[in-house]
């Protein structure tokens, strides 16, 4: 390989790289909720955001909406479940000062029986969603930009954006930012922490709606792929540093392209290697994270 | 009991399980026999981290598919007899394990889960990428036509491979079972149940809680990789899809939370009860259902039922009403 063509492909797999680190933004973004701010290990999460696929899957098919349209519309279900889930482990885990074990064990069964009961509904054939854009690319030289990478990104940005200010700029969000570091100082100011977790784990997983909608864009999606996204979903939130949201998206973004590169340079059946990788670098190198207080 | 009545108990136990499945029941039944004794050994190893000290591993079929992986790639660069590739899997498995609790289990014990889920992942793609055991395509393990040693013996023994199979595990699962009794019972035991309790105050009152923590780990993956190493020969031909079935982790967690986490009973218990239901729900339904009701299971019992069966019998005061009529005998019950 000459060094033009290694440049041309180096290029290439950046702007891949970090298109792709925006989804995983979106991705990551409830977790970094539920076990930066909250401190609930929720490993779940990967087959919530498959469910939310397979919700905008249905619309798409059915109703021909738009997915990321079906998303919005999909939200107060998906904060509903979040806080019913909540609620469920707050009365038989967290009450107990069990969440340790079973609080894990617990996370870990429901993600196999969503996933379960997805096989069982839809079968394992990869589905795929319709929508204008999913099929255009735009040329820049070596960069291509598919646009069923460029939208989700676009939307992926403004969602993790719009919730970064909510949490620094309303009392709400602010309280969520509390709950983790002094609960006690948050019933000082006459705030119900039990609430304010239920709110932001609803937050946690309708943000999985969004995150389901862009990867049926991005590409044909089955049930048991959830598994796939674990170990990118902790890898990212540990290595930006747990509770920080400008951490998250910088580490997304660079788990995003050393995965493309990876993938162009040495085969895409590696990349699922680097994230691994990566986490265990930075728990054993910088468990704090990039920009971890 | 005492140590040496108990392994006396659990031999002949072995030798009457062996003996009936061999001469009462067609040889059919042996399949589903490897399979129980299996997962036996999985849940009590995955007890002997998660049950005894708290530590969630959800990396099962990772250490049992490297001690799989093992056999294979021993396979192929010098014929090897059986028991001896199980020791070597289960080195490979024991030093994964160290290596793995090494780097995270001196953070949160989130941390080491969240690790050993990936550690699932990862395993997988590399021996996905390594063509010298087959890569993605898989690998075949021919099923040797001789025994190591006593050969004319051990061919009246077992009509076929999979009977020698058995006993293998079988053998293991005592093993698996005694190891994890001895651990419970002795200071080591202790050291974990303080580590599980409280690790500060243990870490306070002179526990090395991270030298238990790793040693624990390193049995735990060890046994794993051991269980591991005959399946080539069980299934003849090994993918990596097969291998590092996620099913194995959540039957490993399942069986000792179903049965109960503290004793070596419980795993022993709940690994029985579930690959019961399980393989009775894949032969009328289908393995998805199998997979799920295991799933279903694991749930409501970490929110009904957090003891499980032997917490669920001491709460109902059935194990009082077992002490009075003395049955089971004393070998069968837990300890507290």
């Amino acid at each position: 390989m000459d060094f033009s063509t290694f440049l041309q492909l180096l290029i290439g797999a950046t702007a891949d790289g970090i298109l792709l680190g925006g989804f995983y933004a979106a991705v990551s973004v409830g977790v970094a909720i539920s076990f930066g701010m909250l401190d609930i290990v929720n490993i779940a999460h990967p087959a919530f955001i498959i469910l939310g696929a397979y919700a905008a899957f249905l619309a798409n098919r059915q109703l021909g909406l738009d997915p990321i349209a079906a998303a919005f519309v999909m939200l107060p279900v998906f904060f509903a479940l979040g806080a019913a889930v909540y609620q469920t482990y707050y009365l038989v885990f967290e009450r107990r000062g069990d969440e340790a074990l079973r609080g894990l064990a617990f996370f870990f069964g429901l993600l196999f029986v969503i996933e379960v009961s997805l096989i069982l509904m839809f079968g394992v054939d990869y589905r795929f969603v319709n929508a204008d854009y999913v099929n255009i690319v735009r040329d820049y030289g070596p960069i291509h930009l598919p646009l069923r990478t460029v939208v989700p990104f676009g939307v992926s940005v403004a969602l993790v954006t719009a919730l970064q200010l909510f949490l620094s700029r309303t009392f709400t969000g602010r309280a969520i930012m509390a709950v983790s570091q002094d609960r006690l100082a948050l019933q000082l100011m006459s705030v119900d922490p039990r609430r304010i977790k239920r709110i932001a784990f609803g937050i946690s997983i309708a943000t999985a709606a969004f995150a389901g909608a862009f990867l049926i864009i991005i590409q044909p999606v089955q049930p048991s792929m959830g598994r796939d996204y674990i170990g990118r979903i902790f890898a990212i939130c540990v290595l930006g540093g747990l509770g920080s949201f400008p951490g998250m998206v910088a580490a997304a973004i660079l788990l995003g392209v050393v995965e493309s590169i990876t993938s162009t340079f040495a085969g895409p059946s590696w990349s699922p290697a680097v994230s691994f990788g990566v986490l265990l670098l930075t728990l054993a190198l910088r468990p704090s994270g990039i920009m971890g207080r | 009991m005492r140590q040496r009545t108990f392994w006396l108990v659990a031999a002949i136990a072995a030798i009457v399980v062996f003996a009936s499945f061999r001469l009462l029941l067609v040889p059919y039944w042996f399949q589903p026999g490897y399979k129980v004794l299996q997962f036996i050994v999985l849940a009590t190893a995955w007890n002997i981290l998660g049950g005894y000290t708290g530590y969630v591993n959800f990396g099962t079929a990772a250490f049992f598919a490297l001690g799989a992986y093992t056999t294979i790639a021993l396979n192929k660069i010098v014929p090897l007899p059986l028991p001896i590739l199980m020791l070597l899997g289960g080195a490979v498995s024991g030093i994964v394990g160290f290596g793995t609790g090494y780097l995270t289990l001196r953070l949160r014990g989130a941390f080491f889960s969240i690790a050993t889920l990936a550690l699932a992942v990862v395993a997988q793609t590399l021996i996905t990428n390594w063509e010298f055991v087959g890569g993605s395509r898989g690998a075949y393990a021919i099923r040797p036509a001789h025994y190591p040693i006593f050969d004319v013996y051990l061919h009246a023994l077992f009509l076929d491979y999979v009977q020698y199979l058995f006993f293998i595990m079988l053998v293991l699962a005592v093993i698996a079972i005694g190891v994890a009794r001895s651990v419970e019972r002795s200071r080591l035991g202790y050291g974990f149940a303080a580590i599980r309790d409280d690790e500060q105050a243990a870490e306070a009152a002179g526990v090395p809680t991270l030298r238990l923590k790793l040693l624990a780990t390193t049995v735990s993956g060890a046994l794993m990789g051991m269980a591991g190493a005959p399946l080539p020969y069980y299934l003849t031909y090994l993918e990596p899809a097969s291998g590092f079935d996620l099913a194995y982790a959540v039957n490993s967690i399942a069986a000792p939370l179903i049965g109960g986490l503290t004793t070596w009973s419980g795993p022993f218990i709940g690994a029985i009860l579930l690959t019961f239901l399980q393989e009775a729900a894949t032969v009328s339904f289908s393995s998805a259902y199998g997979v799920l009701i295991v799933g279903l299971l694991l749930m409501a019992f970490v929110v009904i039922a957090p003891n499980g069966l032997i917490g669920l019998a001491k709460r109902l005061g059935l194990d009082e009403a077992l002490a009075a009529i003395q049955w089971p005998p004393q070998v069968f019950r837990s300890r507290r």
